[in-house]
């Protein structure tokens, strides 16, 4: 139920995260979900994209730091307390999460979360114990 | 493999041999320079003053500054019309150095230069790639013509052109590379985007001078290329490389190819000569060249000297490797650095990049340092805490081991500048 996720580091200059979409989208790579965190001086793009190895492969020629993670994604009801009720069971099984971020599943009531983790095995485990529905990459790309 | 059997003379013969020609060296520049006529005039000192190796001491020292003043051919010992050849410093600072060879400085060039590639292992067998600027920088023809005395197969390719660098080093199967440190780096990066692994190729040696490395640099070439890393000494000034050299059996300090160029280590501030393994400026003196003798040329480079005898059979004195000059010392907040202090911290962490570049301004009345360095897939990590924590620990490194503050800045690969000779590490914006 691993995710690949695409992470790339950017220098804090203008035009840089242009260079990477315009990368993507001349080889014809579709962004599924993407993040952007950042501090004064770089920041580090996320991205989930319908074609991971052909999208590393492409951005590694052009000389682009990339490398790919696994992420866990999961399907949360878009109503209040939608997110709460997934973070209880990670809270109570002491799991840490390193960073998430969500999307809004297309035609759909509900919301996407990828969720970063130490240790992902684990963190699926409880998830799925708790009854939370994980979505494989091939899911997630259909969606 | 020693090329010549004087490197191995006694040190008494050898001292003996040093006296007589330095006596006659200082005749020689007293006779046809009038630029050493008036300076020994002023120092009261005359060539028959020289009766043992220490009176070296009583002759006062020539500058960078001496050279300059007398551009273009005012410090020629001998009528332009034997000299043979001129070569001439970059010149970064204003005019260049200009210096000249008779036919027999050549020869005598490509006498060290082919004990300086002996040193490193290199023999008539080898194809030697050079890949130093051919010009007025000494490097490329110095390397040439000492490869050609050696009888070693010379690939005269001089600097950059990077891809064809690659391209010949594997149809040829250089074995021998000769270059500066840093751009064999940019040559094994550019080989590896094209899809050759130099480890892989019969490349074995490189022969690696004209700017200053570190040993963590050596470490880093010589795993990542399969080689060898030797490092050779020389300035165009003194004759260009092959004042001294590295060699394969030991690598540890350079010998001084001592029966043509007198050593001696100073304090920088006092002039004073300083003894066997005290750190100072390095000074030399040519003892057997025709058309541009100096005496007492301060280099301005930081070593110092190791008389013990060495494992490679050689007699000659050896110097340490030259991690600084004077003018490449950045005074940051009354603290001494030299870039190679920082490189050294650099590489001591796996996967960073040899490429580097110091930033030197001043805030107010604050020096500040800023280094810039390039994020590897090695280091790079998808949470931004592990790459603060890494610039975090480099700053404190710097500070615990160099004792000034630095900012780390983390830049995308390929940012910094690759060069194609001497590598620029240092800008400096401070306006003083």
């Amino acid at each position: 139920m691993l995710v690949k996720q695409l992470s790339i580091f950017l220098e804090n200059r203008s035009g840089r995260l242009e260079e990477i979409t315009g990368i993507l989208a001349e080889n014809n790579v579709n962004i599924r979900a993407l993040s952007l965190a950042d501090t004064s001086d770089f920041g580090i793009l996320r991205l989930i994209v319908d074609d991971p190895d052909k999208a590393e492969k492409v951005l590694k020629e052009k000389m682009i730091t990339v490398s790919t993670n696994n992420v866990v994604a999961v399907v949360v009801p878009d109503k209040p307390g939608g997110l709460h009720s997934i973070l209880v069971p990670l809270r109570d099984a002491g799991i840490n999460i390193e960073y998430m971020y969500a999307f809004l599943a297309k035609h759909k009531d509900d919301a996407i979360i990828i969720f970063r983790f130490e240790d992902p095995e684990s963190a699926i485990k409880v998830l799925e114990k708790a009854n939370v529905t994980l979505i494989s990459s091939q899911e997630l790309l259909n969606m | 493999m020693i090329w010549n059997e004087a490197e191995r003379l006694p040190r008494k013969e050898l001292e003996k041999l040093q006296l007589e020609r330095l006596k006659k060296i200082v005749e020689w520049v007293y006779n046809r320079v009038p630029f050493y006529r008036k300076k020994f005039d002023e120092a009261g000192v005359k060539p028959e003053d020289i009766k043992h190796l220490q009176d070296i001491q009583k002759l006062p020292f020539t500058t960078k500054d001496d050279l300059r003043d007398n551009y273009p051919f005012g410090m020629f010992a001998v009528d332009l019309e034997d000299v043979v050849r001129v070569h001439a410093s970059s010149g970064t600072t204003g005019k260049p150095t200009v210096v000249g060879y008779t036919k027999n400085d050549i020869e005598l060039w490509a006498e060290v230069m082919a004990r300086t590639l002996a040193a490193a292992g290199v023999t008539k067998k080898d194809i030697v790639q050079n890949a130093y600027g051919y010009g007025l920088f000494t490097g490329g023809l110095g390397v040439h013509y000492g490869a050609e005395k050696l009888g070693a197969t010379v690939v005269p390719m001089s600097g950059g052109n990077t891809q064809k660098q690659v391209m010949l080093m594997k149809d040829f199967g250089s074995t021998v590379l000769a270059c500066t440190p840093s751009y064999s780096l940019n040559i094994y990066e550019v080989a590896k985007e094209m899809g050759v692994d130099i480890k892989e190729l019969p490349l074995r040696v490189g022969v690696f001078g004209a700017e200053p490395w570190s040993e963590n640099m050596r470490r880093e070439i010589e795993s990542k290329m399969g080689i060898d890393a030797i490092d050779i000494y020389g300035l165009s000034e003194i004759i260009g490389p092959g004042v001294a050299s590295e060699c394969i059996e030991a690598k540890e300090g350079l010998h001084v190819f001592e029966n043509h160029f007198l050593v001696e280590i100073i304090n920088p501030e006092t002039g004073e000569v300083l003894p066997y393994g005290e750190k100072g400026e390095l000074v030399f003196t040519t003892l057997t060249k025709e058309a541009f003798p100096l005496i007492r040329y301060r280099t301005r480079d930081i070593s110092w000297l190791n008389p013990e005898p060495c494992k490679c059979g050689r007699t000659t004195v050896r110097m340490a490797r030259v991690t600084g000059r004077t003018d490449d010392m950045l005074i940051i907040r009354g603290v001494n650095v030299f870039p190679s202090q920082i490189e050294h911290i650099l590489l001591e962490y796996e996967g960073l990049s040899p490429h580097y570049l110091i930033i030197v301004d001043r805030k107010g009345a604050l020096d500040t340092m800023e280094i810039q360095i390039e994020v590897t897939e090695e280091i790079f990590s998808d949470e931004i805490k592990k790459l603060e924590w890494l610039a975090k620990k480099i700053e404190n490194d710097i500070k615990d081991l160099i004792g000034v503050s630095a900012e780390v800045k983390l830049v995308e690969p390929k940012t910094i500048e690759r060069s194609m000779g001497k590598a620029k590490r240092v800008i400096d914006k401070r306006k003083i």
